[in-house]
């Protein structure tokens, strides 16, 4: 495998990550794209992994598994959220304005 | 050192545990009136026992060479600064030792009777008894502090004794102002004691005494520093022009506390520290001219307000300025025993005089309580023939009144005598001094003046207190007419203790006060007049006397006088002396006011609530919330922010992380 292109396709995945979660207003949205840059970070390190060692694999295993209990927390906060304002817009979330 | 002379301790402790006792009753069992009386009277009569004792081991055993010293443990230990509590005990504190206990146990006892009805009595006695104790600490010092301790005590027990009828606010500021003016004299006080301190490295008496005459040179600018800087300090306790002002109303005290603090001696304690320092006056002549020029200008000043005042304590209260002016020309003149002389004679008529008014004032306040009248019991306008009603008390006062006024054979007139003769012995030396002679000689005519004036309007003439009150007045009890047989017992025959010199058994006093003043000796001019001359100022003082009695006793008509609330107000002169040269409203014009002033509208407004408070409190509160309302302008609530800071951050990191 190539680890150029792997780096680049990294890279665009971890732009479009950042750029959904700045202009994006829909909270599931913003999260979904939280994960596009977990696996852009992912995918660097599997590529990565294959010149520097095994430690890239094992970290991604470990990442994968912060992802899901960060989803399972991250989906429940919105459904207390959803079910307290009757919608997901993070514009309309701003309680703890100052 | 005699074995007797140990039990010093003893009488300063005395009153300071009667101090504690009745104050504790204060406290808890005010009403216990018979325990106060027995202890805040017992102590002091015991005080006065152990200071015979202690005198008497001074007059058996003179010191010749070095005061008794008794150090008991240091109190100060700093650097080259070393400070002891230790009192002297010599010829000039024995003096002073006894006239202090012995004024004091007779006034204690007057106070039962003056006091009985007052409700504060347990408070009264406390106070009384820590004065006691305080001006013992402060003539039996041995050093400038520990003197200085007593100083300001005695100060405080002033101004709670002053303002003791706190309820009243008069009352209270009287107090007030005598505390705060008394500051400014021990501000110099201070002063001098720092520059002593600087100068020669020691603040014990018999060090810098001794120490004096090698490290300072005579008439240089140090010691007329030090010593003008020490008799500010004088000036303020011992009510001397310019501070003077606050005696007078510390007149606003029980009359017994009158007699005692604001007559006999604490105000004495500025003619005790010259006399004390004598050796450093006596260096510098020029303040020892200012001292004389200040006594005798006070003495002068105070007796004119005195002959056209018509409150009884009031006149009393001038004349103690006026007689406190004498003592410091005696002093100021090179007469350091003189100055003593008269202070141990005036504790003695000045003491009487007082009580005796409190006498007056007691038994007119019955009277008007009785007939629930609120006339002023202290308006002499409201008295007049009371010679019939208290006989007992009239003729005590007259003894004093002759001895104030300086009839021969009475004490007073030897120690004013002898102030007067030896300012006269100085003219000799410089003419400056004659002036000053004249000066006194008219405050000594004026002296007569006033008292006489005093005793015709209270005591003779028709009565004026009014009809109904005239039955209910009475001489005081027993308690209190004892006190003044002493008193006026003293007042007659006080005088020789220190006879003039061309009388027999004279001058013993100066020889006994010689070993604490002879190291002023030569400093000084002798001072010695020739038998005629000294005959010449004896008859000249007795003609003074004759004629400013005889002037009152003549142009005076007391059946002419009105009750106060009848009098018309006085006009030209007579409104100036009775408003005192409006000294306390000119003190009120250029120190009261501008610093009320500076107060109010510089330091309160602009420096507190300008400054302070508005700058430097609420400007810093300001300044924060500025701060955090700029911050919370960032804590938006919206994430889309703070997701683009977050990255902006990160992305300033990572450049500064992989350069």
């Amino acid at each position: 495998m190539l680890l150029g292109p792997s780096l680049m396709v990294s890279v665009i995945l971890f732009s479009l990550g950042v750029a959904g979660v700045l202009f994006r207003r829909n909270a599931i949205v913003i999260f979904m794209c939280i994960e596009l840059m977990l696996n852009a970070v992912n995918l660097t390190f599997v590529a990565l992994a294959q010149q520097l060692g095994p430690e890239g694999h094992a970290i991604v295993f470990f990442v994968m598994a912060v992802a899901a209990a960060e989803a399972a927390v991250g989906l429940a906060i919105m459904i207390a959220i959803y079910r307290h304002k009757e919608s997901v817009n993070v514009k309309e979330i701003n309680l703890l304005r100052g | 050192m005699p074995a007797s002379v140990g039990w010093v301790w003893l009488v300063i402790l005395l009153p300071f545990l009667g101090f504690l006792a009745n104050g504790t009753l204060s406290l808890f069992r005010p009403d216990a009136k018979r325990a106060v009386s027995t202890i805040g009277v017992g102590v002091l009569v015991l005080s006065f026992v152990f200071a015979l004792v202690v005198s008497s081991g001074v007059f058996a055993h003179p010191p010749h060479e070095a005061p008794y010293i008794l150090t008991y443990w240091t109190w100060i230990p700093a650097g080259s600064l070393h400070i002891d509590v230790a009192f002297q005990v010599d010829q000039l504190s024995v003096v002073m030792l006894l006239v202090v206990t012995g004024i004091s146990m007779l006034i204690h006892i007057f106070s039962v009777g003056y006091m009985g009805d007052d409700a504060s009595y347990a408070r009264y006695f406390a106070y009384l008894n820590l004065f006691v104790f305080f001006m013992l600490i402060l003539i039996l010092g041995a050093n400038f502090p520990a003197m200085f301790v007593g100083w300001e005590g005695v100060g405080l027990c002033s101004y709670l004794l002053i303002g003791f009828w706190f309820e009243n606010k008069p009352f209270a500021d009287a107090g007030k102002k005598a505390f705060i003016v008394n500051r400014i004299g021990d501000f110099g006080f201070l002063i001098a004691m720092f520059m002593i301190f600087h100068a020669t490295g020691s603040l014990n008496f018999v060090d810098v005494f001794h120490e004096a005459p090698h490290l300072f040179e005579v008439g240089g600018t140090t010691i007329t520093l030090i010593t003008l800087a020490m008799f500010l300090g004088c000036t303020g306790k011992s009510a001397q022009i310019p501070l003077y002002t606050w005696l007078p109303d510390a007149m606003a005290g029980p009359t017994p506390v009158s007699a005692l603090i604001h007559a006999a001696t604490m105000v004495t304690a500025g003619v005790y520290l010259v006399a004390r320092s004598n050796v450093l006056f006596a260096m510098a002549p020029v303040s020892s001219f200012v001292v004389a020029a200040v006594g005798v200008a006070t003495a002068f000043f105070a007796a004119t307000i005195a002959t056209k005042q018509w409150d009884i304590k009031k006149v009393l209260a001038y004349s103690t300025v006026s007689q406190l002016g004498f003592m410091f020309l005696g002093v100021g003149v090179g007469a350091y025993a003189a100055g003593i002389f008269h202070l141990v004679t005036h504790a003695f008529f000045k003491a009487l005089l007082f009580l005796g008014s409190g006498s007056i004032i007691y038994a007119l306040h019955r009277a008007y309580h009785h007939t629930g009248s609120h006339e002023d019991a202290q308006d002499m306008r409201n008295m007049g023939g009371l010679r019939r009603l208290m006989p007992w008390t009239a003729g005590l006062m007259w003894l004093a009144t002759l001895a104030i006024a300086g009839v021969p054979g009475f004490s007073g007139f030897f120690s004013k005598d002898e102030i007067l003769a030896m300012t006269f012995a100085r003219g000799g030396d410089w003419n400056a001094f004659y002036v000053l002679w004249i000066v006194g000689v008219v405050a000594a005519l004026l002296t007569a003046f006033y008292m006489t004036r005093m005793m015709i309007y209270t005591f003779h003439g028709p009565n004026r207190t009014g009809g109904e009150e005239e039955k209910h007045l009475h001489e005081a009890p027993w308690v209190m007419t004892g006190p003044l047989v002493v008193l006026g017992i003293g007042s007659v025959i006080a005088g020789i203790i220190n006879l003039p010199a061309v009388l027999p058994m004279s001058g013993w006093l100066h020889h006994w006060l010689e070993p604490v003043t002879h190291l002023s000796l030569d400093y000084l001019p002798e001072l010695h007049l020739s038998p005629t001359t000294e005959w010449a100022l004896l008859g000249f003082a007795t003609l003074i006397a004759a004629v400013g009695m005889l002037a009152a006793w003549n142009f005076l008509k007391p059946e002419r006088l009105l009750p106060a609330k009848e009098a018309p107000a006085e006009t030209g002169l007579q409104k100036t002396l009775v408003n005192k040269w409006y000294v306390d409203e000119l003190y009120d014009t250029i120190v009261v006011r501008p610093i009320g002033w500076l107060s109010d509208r510089v330091l309160w407004r602009i420096v507190d609530a300008g400054i302070i408070d508005g700058l430097l409190v609420n400007g810093s509160a300001t300044a924060t919330r500025a701060v955090g309302w700029i911050g919370s302008r960032l804590q938006n609530g919206r994430i889309g922010t703070y997701m683009f800071f977050f990255v902006i951050g990160s992305l300033i990191l990572l450049r500064a992380l992989l350069r």
